[in-house]
């Protein structure tokens, strides 16, 4: 592995989340990048850009005229051997929907950012997740995270998780667009030694163009073996919930720093009232279960940072002994309730009552108080009072 | 020039379930020839993925993959950048897309890894139609072809394809490619050298070839280099290079014989009478009128 002379040192920076994922893609030296700009995303191909441009970083950036391009550019450099990567948001992800199956299928371990932003329409630029949760089921997994410095160290570890050779799936990082993407805070960006020591170069399988042994990738399969396929996906996701565990517990090992693998409890040991939610929110939520604790109220949260591989078993352990539960959801599968909600209802069965909430959507601010409400509502419920499965936080026309 | 005697014995591209008398087939049979074992393949949803690739059986010895419909352009960029990653010499990054995957879907990526720059060898074999899915027109179906999304209509009504062919050489001439040139099944001398004219490019370079398609287009597999030659006789199809910013007409025949000679070939053609062979000819002679004012005939001194 070269060393080139501008190799970062371990240092504390007062950077955004955005430049954080920079710094961690960075560090792991992927050898082709393709990506196209999207707000709020931009500023991460901007930084890295820069990064190439500036030599710090030895890398073919390709500027490709569409994010459906930019994901094909990536297969084929995957297919290559390369380590890859690319970022996108919304309409852009969405508009390469068909890239992500085309790259899970060929369980190429591509890592890429989503910065959550809602969809169009109605225009607006601002974050919630339907634009990754409409991506569910491209066989990708998806992380979430909270800060920038787990975004930075979630990079690191998507690389490891998704070239796991059990694993060879795609890997989606997803950070709340703006709230996340755009906020300034302290980040410590470990040394490239560090993480060259974490993360060695890629080791692609046999599943690849080489001269030396030549084959034929993504072909059509008929049905007679197309089921063997789609089972070993599974079973490729399947094996990356422990890893995940393993890859978290390594990285804690080495930089001091981890995110409880596939989900983080916050006060859950004996709590009664548990909130469950994904990205951001949780950083406000933290606070309120902190209140409601000094009053005496046996509040917890989850922060669940997989939904794919969706850790099941952790939550169905969660559940036990729990008294009433709410799901927090910034999205909304029409005509049917929040994914997180369906997810976790699903894997509980029942064994406490539950109410979906639906809440930032489109950059909807989610304060303390719509969080205290809801942990109120979910107390109700539990009391035997009648509520709404389903309720969207804060409707201008509802008392909130 | 290649001379055909020094193409190598072995087949890159063998046992594919194409139809018989397919000029798909043939033509990446004979580019593979040229551009050799040091080959990287991409070819989208087409025909020749569906000939040549599915489940247990694959027809390519060099490493080939079934690219998205919409990305052939796409991942050859991506896999023109993984070469300069590896620091990997003397090899080729080809594509091989049919027209659908060329001039309609695939139309945005191709132009953007052009535009790039890329080092990348792009062919499109022309059927005039997408064959896999079953015969519907694309922006190459001739005017007056009945294909399935473009029927001719009983007596009176629709006369099949009602737009003209675009000219897809000119839009690659516009993004002042460094190489690129039109070719015909039927001529193979022409083909083959233009190939590795191709390959030797020193960026990206694009190649459309006119490929009969014997189940598409109505005729007996047999007659595939003849048909393919009766278009360019009778000046529907040409033969052009365009290199050092000029364009050069390879060959200009001598009189064109009439269009009806091609069109009666066929079964797409066959409900066409002597007005319409009239429009394509009028419009034939319009084209030409511009090709001859715009591109240099060939054997002329370069100013
Ligand atoms: C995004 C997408 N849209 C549509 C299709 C269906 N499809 C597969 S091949 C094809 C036509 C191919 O036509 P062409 O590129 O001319 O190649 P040919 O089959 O004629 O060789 C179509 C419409 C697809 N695979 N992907
Ligand atoms: S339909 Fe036409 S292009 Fe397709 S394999 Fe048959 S002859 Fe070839
Ligand atoms: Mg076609």
């Amino acid at each position: 592995m070269t060393t080139l002379s501008k190799d970062l040192a371990a240092s504390r920076q007062f950077i955004s989340a955005n430049d954080a994922v920079s710094y961690g893609v960075r560090l792991c030296r992927p050898e082709v990048i393709a990506a196209y700009p999207i707000t709020p995303q931009t500023t991460v191909v901007e930084k890295l850009s820069e990064f190439v441009a500036n030599q710090e970083m030895d890398c073919q950036y390709v500027n490709v005229e569409s994010e459906h391009s930019a994901m094909a550019a990536c297969l084929g450099a995957a297919l290559m051997g390369c380590r890859t990567f690319t970022a996108s948001s919304s309409q852009g992800l969405l508009y390469m929907c068909e890239m992500l199956h085309y790259v899970s299928g060929s369980r190429l371990p591509i890592v890429m950012m989503n910065a959550n932003r809602t969809v169009a329409a109605p225009w607006n630029i601002y974050g919630d997740h339907r634009d990754s949760i409409a991506m569910r089921d491209a066989g990708w997994l998806q992380l979430y995270v909270e800060s920038a410095q787990e975004a930075l160290d979630t990079v690191i570890q998507a690389y490891k998780v998704a070239e796991n050779h059990q694993v060879m799936t795609p890997v989606m990082v997803c950070l709340d667009g703006f709230v996340l993407t755009h906020t300034y805070e302290v980040v410590k960006v470990p040394s490239q030694a560090e993480v060259d020591r974490f993360l060695p170069p890629y080791a692609p399988t046999e599943n690849r163009l080489d001269l030396a042994a030549p084959k034929s990738c993504c072909i059509s399969v008929s049905p007679e073996w197309q089921t063997e396929y789609r089972y070993k996906q599974h079973a490729a996701m399947q094996a990356a919930k422990k890893i995940i565990g393993d890859v978290d517990a390594a990285f804690g090992a080495q930089f001091g720093r981890r995110y409880g693998g596939l989900l983080e409890e916050y006060r859950c040991e004996d709590a009664e009232y548990v909130l469950l939610m994904m990205g951001t929110i949780a950083g406000t939520a933290r606070l309120v279960v902190d209140k409601l604790r000094e009053g005496g109220v046996k509040a917890g949260l989850v922060k669940i940072r997989s939904f794919r591989p969706f850790p099941r078993e952790e939550i169905v352990r969660l559940a036990q002994g729990v008294k009433g539960i709410g799901i927090v959801d910034r999205d909304i599968s029409f005509g049917y309730e929040g994914a997180l909600g369906t997810e976790v209802k699903g894997a509980v069965q029942g064994a406490a009552p539950a109410i979906n909430f639906i809440a930032g959507l489109s950059g909807r601010d989610v304060t303390k108080d719509n969080i205290e409400a809801m942990y109120r509502k979910v107390i109700d419920l539990a009391r035997g009072q009648a509520e709404e499965e389903i309720q969207f936080v804060g409707l201008r026309w509802e008392q909130w | 020039m290649v001379n055909v005697r020094d193409l190598p014995e072995r087949e890159l591209l063998y046992g594919h379930k194409a139809c018989p008398g397919c000029a798909a087939g043939t033509v990446a049979r004979l580019i593979l020839k040229v551009t050799g074992e040091r080959t990287f393949l991409a070819y989208p949803a087409s025909c020749l993925s569906t000939v040549t690739s599915i489940y247990p059986q694959m027809a390519f010895a060099v490493p080939s993959f079934t690219a998205p419909f919409a990305a052939t352009g796409a991942v050859l960029s991506g896999m023109a950048a993984a070469v300069k990653a590896k620091k990997m010499q003397d090899v080729t990054v080809l594509g091989i897309a049919g027209d659908g995957g060329t001039a309609d879907i695939g139309l945005q990526a191709v132009s953007g890894a052009v535009e790039r720059g890329d080092r990348i060898l792009y062919v499109c074999y022309d059927n005039e139609a997408y064959m896999n899915t079953g015969i519907q027109r694309s922006s190459l179906t001739p005017y007056g072809a009945a294909t399935t999304t473009s029927p001719a209509g009983k007596a009176g009504g629709a006369i099949g394809e009602k737009k003209f062919k675009k000219n897809l050489f000119e839009i690659m001439v516009a993004h002042r490619i460094p190489y690129c040139a039109t070719a015909s099944v039927a001529n193979i001398a022409d083909l083959l050298g233009k190939v590795a004219k191709a390959k030797d490019t020193d960026g990206p370079s694009f190649l459309h070839i006119h490929a009969p398609c014997p189940t598409g287009w109505g005729f007996a597999a047999e007659r595939t280099m003849e048909i393919a030659r009766l278009a360019v006789e009778s000046g529907l199809w040409f033969l052009a290079e365009y290199q050092d910013g000029r364009v050069t007409l390879n060959y200009r025949p001598k009189e064109f014989i009439p269009v009806r000679e091609y069109l009666k070939t066929q079964k797409r053609f066959r409900h066409l009478g002597p007005a319409e062979w009239n429009v394509i000819e009028e419009q034939r002679d319009r084209e030409w009128a511009v090709i001859s004012g715009r591109w240099e005939p060939a054997g002329r001194e370069k100013a």
